[in-house]
């Protein structure tokens, strides 16, 4: 049982007219672990993600879930087995505060009637986004508005909103990009307390430092297909960097 | 999953920031404070007026006769601008809420004088026609802006002529005037404890609409989808359906103003509502919802609806030419405009 990666990946195609975006690339994440996906720009990084976390079908290949077939026809479907993902862009609503964003979609309600007529509870979801940041050490106030917050809090919130949500995997696509360095640092703590929570990790970047500081393995993408993995302890940034050009890990070879 | 996960237990250490990263959003939170208390800032101006018009003219004025009258001046308006401060809100817009209103009132009375006869069942008639007209104009905005994506400025003036010389067509450019009286005598004039039945039915219009907006999940998604429509889609909101169903409301708006309308002038003036798109959108606006969508509120609303009124009134009041109520009003809505985008740039900067 405990052999079974949370997520596994195999033979994954999708292309887009005559770009083969993926070539059958396969990738795997067990719980409690975090994985560093790399690769050139146009290696189908953003695209394997896509796919992972719904927003996008693939043409070939099968995704199993805990050892289970599913195919994601949205992205609710991938947050019903418990995939949630943290876009670039962080898709955060700034008019309103870090509560309402952490429950965008997915608002609580009164009970009775009033709740029926889609009267929000939000005391409540007020209390319950404080006391999920509380846990990660996310210091917001919960009824601030987003626009009032620096980037690495909002990075934060985001980062927050998808700990809360996610039962199984998070995807990051470039979570520290835009952020300072004593921003980066929280946020970085802020993933290995995701991690160390039992969550699976895996993160977009193509700053390799960070990838080799952060991640427990690196998965390297190229031209579509999955070239090697690694430990990012038994890695360098130039063994990553040829392996994203050439193809070749040397550690694999080794 | 719909319920939050918490298995996070084990966690007692809280990762301090720094002070530089705490403060950063409170200078900020200072200035937007003071911005947005828009609002406040504006009931000190119509309470301003209102003391300035009544130790001018305290023989007029601040009468109750004065107030009912102002209040009934503004209570088509407001009808329509609950509907407007929704339809902003998502960061559209309405020019199509007057065309839209006289469509209605024509298509009530037809359905009145079709149905004949002066009873409460007629009345009923013609309320359900009237709003099911404004709703069908406001499902086609709604339709054309969030499923055809075609600019709202654009769809609203197109259905604003349409809806308009529609009208125009079924009447013959000739108003109706045969309206039933017991229409006209209960919700055009009549009174309850003193108080105009017309500004009753528009005070419980406002009441709702400002609970809706403030404390449910429609309301909540209205400032979601225009403060950032993607971040919307992410969370798998219906984007568009929730578009659609905004420009209903609107338009649905639109047709009881219609109903009133024909109720209060007892014709379906055809012609008397050419500016009332404007003046709705200039007081949304001037109480403080942002055109750009996702933020302002009701009660700036209600604001920026009796400020242009009391204006008017009391610049009759005082023998002044009313025409200085468009310049005052014209004016203000560029401040209210201006000061908007200062804020927009103090936030995004």
């Amino acid at each position: 049982m405990s052999d079974v990666p949370l997520i596994d990946a195999r033979g994954i195609v999708r292309h887009f007219g005559h770009v083969q975006a993926l070539q059958g690339a396969d990738f795997s994440v067990g719980r409690g672990e975090i994985v560093g996906l790399i690769g050139d720009n146009g290696a189908g990084k953003s695209t394997l993600i896509r796919i992972l976390s719904g927003t996008d079908r693939p043409d070939d290949g099968k995704i199993r879930v805990n050892g289970e077939l599913v195919h994601f026809n949205g992205p609710q479907d991938a947050r019903a087995v418990g995939i949630e993902t943290v876009y670039q862009d962080l898709a955060l609503a700034p008019d309103l505060d870090a509560a309402a964003n952490v429950f965008l979609g997915r608002e609580l309600v009164i009970p009775g009637l009033l709740g029926r007529l889609g009267v929000l509870d939000k005391s409540r979801m007020i209390r319950q986004t404080g006391e999920a940041m509380g846990r990660l050490g996310v210091t917001i106030r919960p009824s601030a508005e987003v626009f009032t917050l620096s980037g690495g809090q909002r990075q934060s919130a985001a980062v927050a909103r998808a700990a809360m949500w996610a039962t199984s995997a998070i995807f990051m696509d470039e979570p520290t990009a835009n952020l300072g360095v004593i921003q980066t640092k929280g946020v970085l703590e802020l993933i290995r307390r995701v991690r160390d929570a039992g969550k699976a990790v895996v993160i977009i970047s193509h700053n390799l430092p960070q990838i080799l500081e952060i991640t427990d393995r690196i998965v390297i993408l190229r031209l579509g297909r999955t070239v090697g993995q690694v430990a990012a302890s038994a890695a360098s940034v130039d063994d990553l960097i040829r392996a994203m050009m050439s193809g070749v890990l040397r550690s694999q070879a080794a | 999953m719909s319920k939050p996960s918490a298995p996070f237990g084990g966690f007692t250490t809280t990762t301090e920031l720094p002070p530089d990263e705490r403060d950063a959003g409170s200078t900020l939170r200072r200035l937007r404070s003071i911005f947005s208390s828009q609002s406040a800032a504006l009931f000190l101006v119509l309470v301003a007026l209102a003391v300035f018009f009544s130790v001018l003219r305290p023989d007029a004025f601040p009468r109750v006769a004065n107030v009912m009258n102002m209040a009934t001046n503004a209570s088509i308006l407001l009808v329509l601008a609950v509907g407007s401060t929704f339809v902003i809100l998502t960061g559209g817009i309405d020019l199509s809420i007057n065309g839209v209103l006289v469509f209605s009132g024509v298509i009530a009375a037809m359905a009145m004088v079709a149905v004949g006869g002066d009873n409460p069942g007629v009345l009923l008639v013609g309320l359900v026609c009237g709003i099911a007209a404004g709703t069908a104009w406001g499902l086609m905005n709604g339709f054309l802006v969030a499923k055809a994506r075609i600019p709202a400025l654009i769809v609203t003036l197109g259905t604003m002529g349409m809806s308009l010389g529609l009208a125009l067509l079924l009447t013959g450019g000739v108003d109706i005037s045969d309206v039933p009286e017991s229409l006209v005598l209960t919700v055009g004039s009549g009174r309850v404890a003193g108080v105009p039945i017309l500004v009753i039915i528009t005070a419980v219009v406002f009441v709702v609409g400002a609970l809706v907006l403030t404390f449910t999940r429609f309301g909540r998604y209205t400032y979601a989808v225009g403060s950032s429509p993607e971040a919307c889609r992410r969370a798998s909101i219906d984007v568009t359906a929730h578009l659609i169903k905004v420009y209903m409301l609107a338009g649905m708006l639109s047709g009881l103003a219609g109903y009133l309308s024909l109720a209060r002038f007892a014709t379906t003036t055809l012609s008397g509502h050419l500016t009332d798109n404007l003046q709705v959108i200039a007081g949304v606006v001037i109480g403080g919802t942002s055109l750009f969508g996702g933020s302002g509120g009701m009660m700036g609303t209600l604001i920026g609806i009796i400020i242009p009124v009391m204006l008017l009134d009391g610049f009759v009041v005082l023998g002044l030419p009313p025409f200085w109520q468009q310049v005052a009003v014209g004016a203000v809505l560029i401040g209210a405009v201006y000061f908007d985008q200062l804020r927009r740039e103090l936030r995004n900067r």
